[in-house]
């Protein structure tokens, strides 16, 4: 795992041009709606990127094509040099945060945590491992002696926090977040925004996450991309969209 | 609004509580009552003389496999169509919907004499079938398609509408932590509706061992052959043997017993479940 350089937030990308996440000519359509046409995007390595843009525009489309969970009509996906594109989530090697969390309710958070790991085959880590690894990681999302609590016992923010938890088990390189904060209220958002930056940034993720709120993609984000209808309209850092905005969309959106 | 206008008048209310208590007292307990009253009629040596002749165990025996047969089958088959219906799009769901309903509409009679119609000496496959020594009607193979066909609905209709609301979410998550399909299944799915599910297959072997008129028409009843306990009720009362036939009765009364305390006792820890679950 690459070093990563700053852990301010808004840090400048590196200068390293390994692309991390290539998304290469990708099309998915819905019946006769076009969710995504014809985009490419590449995402350097460690980068934070936000995928803006009203509901509709295909940026949820996009990150789950980017997970597995989706598979698009044309184009493709590399990892690093990886083509991924005909994987399934189970293998790509990433970590999803849902909207609306999706944890199990009928585990405790620690079960939860470790469920990653218990369904490994090959390489499964011992029970005392397991276990290191889930207080690790609650440690990480500071909600350490949680374990023994159960979802339906924890505030919005809090599974938030145990979600983050259970997809970062694996030691994913790369994180992958639908709408992270959109159940939550302001406060809570605010705090689970810096929290998820630093954790970010010590552990060297390369993380994509999607938000319909400008603000806050430009608070988190190194670069973000903006979509709509089915296409990127601009992908470029928050200053240098504020300054040149690439269309009269993303003027107005911005506004 | 004030709170005298939503409240009813105390009289009413008592009313209204009598009135349903003595409703379900005369058309629910009474006859229960009955039938353990006529199968004790001769104490308690005779009802387990009655049970355990041999033709009364022949119809307990032969009705334990059907449903042994027939409940397993329909829950795999609920298992999957609510899986189908509830996690994924495709052309012809609403029909499937539709269909999967369709034993309940049809009257049992009806779903007994289609087997007899397609297995039947005279029906289409029956020529085919005598040649090759295979019998359907008035043989097991036909009590449990009669079986299978009255009892489809059960499971799926409980995991259809609960599948449904819980969406993909779950599963998705454990995909991307790189859970199989059938970790998924086993760990998340599975779990997430055992409640609905263990209900479901209650009713379901509830209708089952209950059955009659479906499995009269295709049983040919042969007395300690194709005949189940509800035929054979049938049998004993019309030999004009009440203890007997009150008796078989009592054993299916039981049981319903037993799934009515069970279902109420899973719809109990079923609410508590779904309140802790804390889904939206």
């Amino acid at each position: 795992m690459p070093s990563n350089g700053g852990t301010e937030i808004n840090s400048q990308p590196r200068a390293a041009t390994d692309m991390s996440i290539r998304v290469e000519n990708v099309s998915k359509s819905f019946s006769a709606f076009a969710a995504l046409d014809d985009v490419s995007l590449a995402v350097r390595d460690g980068e934070f990127v936000a995928l803006l843009g009203p509901s509709g525009s295909g940026k949820t489309t996009l990150l789950r094509i980017l997970a597995g969970l989706e598979a698009p009509e044309r184009g493709r996906v590399r990892f690093g040099e990886r083509d991924v594109t005909g994987d399934n989530a189970a293998s790509r090697g990433i970590g999803f945060v849902f909207q609306h969390y999706a944890l199990f309710g009928h585990m405790d958070v620690a079960r939860n945590i470790a469920f990653g790991l218990e369904v490994m085959n090959r390489g499964k880590p011992s029970k005392a491992d397991i276990a290191k690894r889930v207080a690790e990681l609650l440690d990480l999302v500071q909600l350490p002696g949680f374990g023994n609590r159960y979802p339906s016992q924890l505030s919005g923010g809090q599974r938030q926090r145990v979600a983050l938890a259970r997809a970062l088990a694996r030691e994913p390189r790369i994180l992958l977040l639908d709408e992270p904060f959109g159940a939550l209220d302001a406060k809570v958002r605010r705090e689970l925004r810096v929290a998820l930056r630093t954790i970010h940034d010590e552990l060297g993720l390369t993380s994509i996450f999607v938000t319909h709120d400008q603000e806050e993609a430009f608070a988190l984000a190194d670069r973000v991309a903006v979509l709509n209808l089915g296409q990127i309209e601009q992908f470029a850092s928050p200053t240098e969209m504020q300054a040149q905005p690439a269309s009269e969309f993303v003027a107005s959106f911005l506004s | 609004m004030s709170a005298g206008a939503l409240s009813e008048p105390r009289a009413t209310k008592a009313l209204l509580i009598g009135a349903a208590l003595l409703y379900i007292a005369l058309m629910l307990l009474l006859p229960l009552a009955a039938v353990l009253v006529e199968a004790f009629a001769n104490g308690f040596h005779a009802w387990i003389a009655a049970i355990t002749q041999p033709d009364a165990r022949a119809s307990i025996r032969l009705t334990l496999i059907v449903a042994a047969i027939a409940v397993p089958a329909n829950t795999v088959f609920g298992i999957a169509a609510a899986w189908a219906i509830a996690k994924f799009d495709f052309r012809g769901k609403t029909t499937l919907v539709a269909l999967i309903e369709l034993p309940f509409s049809v009257s049992p009679v009806v779903s007994g004499l289609v087997f007899v119609l397609l297995f039947g000496a005279q029906g289409w496959f029956g020529a085919w079938l005598e040649a090759h020594d295979v019998r359907i009607i008035f043989a097991l193979p036909g009590l449990v398609l009669a079986t299978l066909f009255v009892t489809l609905p059960f499971v799926a209709r409980q995991l259809v509408p609960l599948m449904s609301a819980q969406g993909r979410a779950d599963e998705e998550a454990a995909l991307t932590l790189g859970a199989s399909g059938w970790q998924t299944f086993w760990h998340v799915t599975l779990p997430n509706i055992r409640f609905a599910l263990l209900y479901g297959v209650l009713l379901c072997n509830a209708r089952a061992m209950g059955e009659f008129g479906a499995v009269s028409v295709v049983s040919g009843h042969i007395r300690g052959g194709t005949n189940t306990m509800p035929l054979e009720v049938e049998a004993l009362y019309n030999d004009y043997d009440f203890v007997g036939a009150f008796a078989v009765a009592s054993i299916l009364a039981f049981l319903a017993l037993v799934t009515l305390a069970l279902k109420g006792a899973l719809e109990w820890r079923h609410r508590d479940q779904l309140a802790a679950a804390g889904r939206h």
